[in-house]
């Protein structure tokens, strides 16, 4: 039985269906979970997609946080469940404080879609253990509030600790810190990404394949827990 | 036209009227009894831009003067954005010569025409302006015309899939480029990105022409079961009309009224209340909402509301079912409980639909939009189409006042028609008379590859990464070719690889010089970059942005442009679909260039087989073979080689031959379709030294180029490289490939020129016995003027 992977739809989200494809390319089973349903419907892991969650009129993810599937996957985090925050989904688990630090808005204040380099720095992830140690990956990069800030302490915590997940390679498009694009929490079940890599999983629509790592990884982390 | 008035003869509405109109109120509002007492009342009707003698005519509808509400109502439907009523007699060429389609399942008149692309499958595509208030607000200008699109394509039951945005403004260094461009393109970003929708093409173009004036033009794709399709009609007596969506404000009062269909002066700054406002949450709301009604089957009929608001909406459901509409004004959301009936009728507020749903089925509609948070409401009911022998009637009340009592035809249909004068702009013989081929031309190999690299860093030629990477073009995971391709490439089936094409293009240099042959370039070079893509064009949109229509002039160049792009959708075969004419685009006395901005959607089988732009790395060994096809001719007028080295526009733009094109598209699709082709890209602004530039520097492939020396028009290389023929497309050909593509090309009769082969390792475009320029010189030259002028 391949592993069920919840993909949460808050109003506003924008990339659940391609999460959602993403995969059922990597061979898992994708599970549509609703933002005011609190049940988790026994899923193994769940992937919280881009997009605007609630418009984020206010700070990005801050009222998504307070969603009634938020409480479950809050509480299932902390006991271990695998969960990806991608680009909004990212927020909103800085929001959950499941992640530390904070998204801000882009330091040349606009939205940026490009393809972007990556170094996957951290493969002991639930979402990155199929890559090699500081592979370097092409993976699309969409977002307005991307550039990740913490205090320094964190941010020294995080190097020290390898929880930083990725880097931004060939130049910093956002203004992030220490150029970082992703990072784990202690454990590495809950990981943080801003760029998309449900949108490089297929030669026709994307740059690169590069992106399904994150899918198979998380697949892959699954079969070893239930073996 | 029936001129009754009696509001007592309809018995079958006469429970649901108030039974007497109370006077105790004198300041309130202005009531059909008011009215008929106070006939002879002074009204502001000049001031809403209706002239004498259409006010007579609406006197003559009602047989009383027009209450308060009925008189904003007509002015807003009976405007120029509303009616066409400048443009009508000109635009019906498009159904008179519309080449036999059983494809089309809606078209003009629709919300947006609706192509067949399977048995179960139809997509629905149209373009549309914002340009005025793009001006006067630009981030909420620009924002808001992607979100008017976006419900046109949802109104025809549609999911919206992709946008486009042709973007025109003043001059690149000009100050108010500065504060508009940003603005515009953040706007489209802010409200496209938040919906889901991928930006997949479009046009950025600068010409001083645009200062006073930009062309912000908005296209939605959208993709629909066929059994899905809906319809405007308030059909079904005692059927509930819901307003779905956004609360009304008093945001936007006025728009197409006082912004799209007048010219304008100095007071600009104060219409910005004319400018609505955006909320993209609300319309990614709204579209789910609508969506899933529809696939439930609660929908009688449907309609935007966007320019015009409720008034729009209310007569265009009534007056296209035939039947009369009764509406409780005051059960409509506020977000202002100040505003006034006519302020409520007139709004422009946005993210809003108007449903037609089935009594029995009201409350199942209130829980689908419930479950997306959406607000619905039901504020009235369709009446019958006759009564006692009279047509039915739309009738509003606001707080038991009857304050609107009109057959609701009469605004949709029955608006005045003009046909206005005409007259070719005394200055054009001059103006072609003023040929550029005679210009000062580059005068040996140094010059040539100076001006090569000046044209490639050229505002209209250089890259736009700077606008495009602010929009998302990768959400829904279809987008299989996006800017700076030459089409935008969506998937719609995923299974079989089904999707469609779409390119946006207009020339407004060539169509100031010569607007009948202009309109067919802009139709020619959207159709040729749909072919290119391996498409086959199928439709065509439009979007006619012109100055004022009470300008003989300009009135001439709008007429000769219809008739060109309806001449040569008759030619290709491919039907107008819908479209949009914003006239009034003008400053004082000086109307921009006629700018038709032409739409064309392509379906390509599997999009497997799309062709990109770029040439592509070799594998391994030999570059592969680089073609010319088309003719090379000495055309240099109306190109952006006169205009960047010269400053120049006279003569007459390059000839255009609707039969080539076809038979060009024709070989491009079934060469994509074999494999034949690794790379094609449609030669036109900038001529071929821009096509050869862009095609090197998508991959960083670099090329040897070998021009042909049988050119005999004098100044060979520079022609080639620069004159802009229409009809040429640059193609790149795999080794072992050749004669069969060339073979193919005998065989549709199109001229191919073999030019060169690419080179994955020289890292430069050589031009034999010319120049060379390495790829890191052309990127830095092409990449750095948009960061330049524009900031990083």
């Amino acid at each position: 039985m391949s592993a069920r992977v919840g993909v949460v739809t808050f109003p506003g989200s924008l990339d659940d269906g391609d999460a959602a494809r993403a995969v059922r390319v990597a061979g898992g089973e994708a599970v549509r979970l609703w933002h005011g349903d609190s049940s988790l419907h026994g899923v193994d892991a769940v992937v919280l997609p881009g997009g605007f969650s609630y418009g984020d009129y206010l700070r990005t993810g801050a009222i998504a946080r307070f969603a009634p599937v938020m409480e479950s996957i809050i509480d299932g985090a902390r006991g271990g469940l695998p969960v990806l925050g991608i680009c909004n989904g990212f927020q909103i688990l800085c929001e959950a404080h499941l992640l530390p630090g904070a998204l801000t808005r882009n330091s040349h204040l606009h939205f940026r879609n490009r393809d972007q380099w990556l170094r996957v720095s951290a493969t002991n992830t639930a979402w990155t253990n199929s890559f090699e140690s500081d592979q370097d990956v092409l993976i699309p990069l969409k977002s307005g509030e991307g550039r990740y800030v913490a205090d320094q302490a964190t941010l020294d915590e995080l190097a020290a600790n390898g929880r930083i997940v990725a880097t931004y390679q060939r130049g910093n498009p956002n203004g992030s810190e220490r150029d970082i694009a992703g990072v784990t929490n202690e454990a590495g079940n809950v990981v943080g990404l801003m760029p998309h890599p449900e949108h490089a999983i297929e030669a026709l629509t994307g740059p690169s394949l590069d992106g399904l790592g994150f899918f198979t990884s998380i697949l892959k982390h699954l079969a070893g827990a239930s073996a | 036209m029936t001129t009754q008035s009696d509001t007592a003869s309809s018995e079958a509405d006469e429970a649901s009227l108030p039974a007497q109109v109370s006077y105790d109120n004198l300041d309130g509002p202005d009531t059909v009894e008011r009215a008929g007492a106070t006939s002879d009342e002074l009204q502001p009707f000049a001031e809403l831009g209706l002239r004498d003698d259409e006010y007579e005519r609406i006197r003559g509808i009602l047989d009383r003067r027009p209450t308060q509400s009925e008189l904003a109502m007509y002015s807003i439907m009976w405007s120029e954005h509303c009616s066409y009523k400048s443009s009508k007699v000109h635009l019906r060429q498009f159904s008179e010569k519309a080449p036999p389609n059983d494809r089309m399942l809606a078209g003009i008149g629709e919300n947006a025409g609706v192509i067949q692309i399977t048995d179960e499958l139809a997509v629905t595509f149209k373009v549309e302006s914002h340009n005025h208030p793009s001006f006067v607000e630009p981030y909420q200008g620009a924002a808001t015309g992607v979100g008017g699109i976006v419900r046109d394509i949802l109104a025809m039951g549609a999911r919206p899939i992709a946008v486009m945005d042709p973007l025109r403004f003043g001059a690149a260094d000009h100050e108010d480029t500065a504060r508009v461009l940003p603005g515009v393109v953040a706007g489209i970003g802010g409200y496209g990105n938040s919906l889901g929708l991928p930006n997949v093409g479009g046009e950025v173009v600068f010409d001083p022409t645009y200062q006073g004036n930009p062309l912000v033009n908005a296209l939605c794709l959208g993709v629909l079961p066929v059994n899905r399709l809906q319809k405007k009609d308030a059909a079904g007596p005692g059927n509930i009309v819901v307003l779905m969506g956004a609360k009304t404000g008093r945001d936007g009062i006025g728009g197409v009224s006082v912004l799209a269909s007048a010219t304008f002066d100095d007071g600009s700054e104060a219409r910005r209340p004319a400018v609505q406002v955006g909320d993209p949450f609300t319309e990614k709301l709204l579209i789910e909402a609508c969506l899933e009604l529809y696939d439930a089957n609660l929908v009688v009929g449907i309609q935007d509301l966007g320019g015009a608001g409720l008034t729009c909406a209310l007569t265009e459901t009534a007056a296209s079912a035939g039947t009369g509409m009764r509406v409780w004004l005051e059960r409509v959301p506020l977000r202002e409980q100040s505003m006034d009936p006519h302020e409520i009728l007139a709004s422009e507020s946005q993210e809003r639909m108007l449903l037609i749903v089935k009594p029995e089925q009201l409350d199942e509609v209130l829980a689908v939009a419930d479950k997306w948070g959406v607000l619905a409401t039901a504020i009235g009911e369709v009446t019958p189409s006759e009564v006692s022998g009279l047509p039915g009637r739309l009738r509003i009340t606001w707080r038991d006042h009857l304050v609107v009592d009109v057959p609701p035809a009469s605004l949709v249909d029955d608006g005045p028609v003009y046909a206005r004068p005409m007259r070719e702009p005394s200055d054009l013989i001059l103006l072609q008379a003023d040929r550029a081929e005679t210009l000062p031309r580059p005068a040996n190999p140094d010059d040539l590859r100076a001006t090569l690299l000046r044209m490639i860093a050229s505002p209209n030629l250089c890259d736009k990464s700077w606008v495009t990477e602010q929009f998302d073009r990768y959400v829904l995971g279809n987008t299989v070719l996006a800017q700076p391709e030459d089409a935008g490439v969506i998937r719609i089936d995923e299974e079989s690889g089904l999707g469609v094409a779409l390119s946006v293009d207009g020339n407004g240099r060539y169509t100031r010089l010569d607007p009948y042959n202009g309109a067919k370039l802009a139709l020619a070079e959207s159709y040729r970059n749909v072919a290119v893509s391996g498409a086959k064009p199928v439709a065509v949109t439009n979007c006619l942005n012109f100055g004022s229509p009470e300008d003989p002039a300009v009135m001439w160049q709008f007429a000769e442009a219809v008739r060109g792009l309806a001449d040569g959708c008759l030619e290709l075969g491919i039907p107008v679909t819908g479209g949009n004419v914003s006239f009034y685009n003008q400053t004082g006395a000086a109307a921009i260039h006629p700018t038709p901005v032409v739409g064309v959607l392509g379906v390509i089988d599997n999009v497997a087989d799309r062709v990109p732009i770029g040439f592509a790395q070799p594998a391994t060994g030999d570059g592969d073979l680089i073609f010319l096809l088309g003719e090379t001719a000495n055309e240099l007028s109306g190109s952006e080689w006169a205009w960047v080295t010269h400053e120049h526009l006279g003569g007459v733009p390059p000839k255009v031959d609707l039969a080539k094109e076809k038979a060009l598209a024709e070989l491009l699709a079934e060469a994509s379709r074999v494999g034949h082709l690794s790379a094609a890209h449609d030669v036109s602004d900038g001529g071929l030294a821009q096509a050869l530039v862009e095609a090197c520097l998508r991959n960083t492939v670099g090329a040897r180029i070998a021009l042909p020396e049988d050119f005999s028009a004098g100044s060979m290389p520079f022609v080639y490289l620069f004159s802009e023929s229409a009809g040429r497309v640059v193609v790149s050909v795999p080794r072992g490939h050749e004669k069969a593509f060339t073979g193919l090309c005998a065989e549709q009769g199109v001229p191919w020129t073999p030019i060169g082969v690419t080179d994955g390792n020289n890292g430069a475009l050589d031009i034999r016995g010319q120049f060379s320029v390495p790829l890191e010189e052309l990127r830095e030259a092409h990449t750095s003027t948009m960061p330049r002028l524009f900031g990083a």
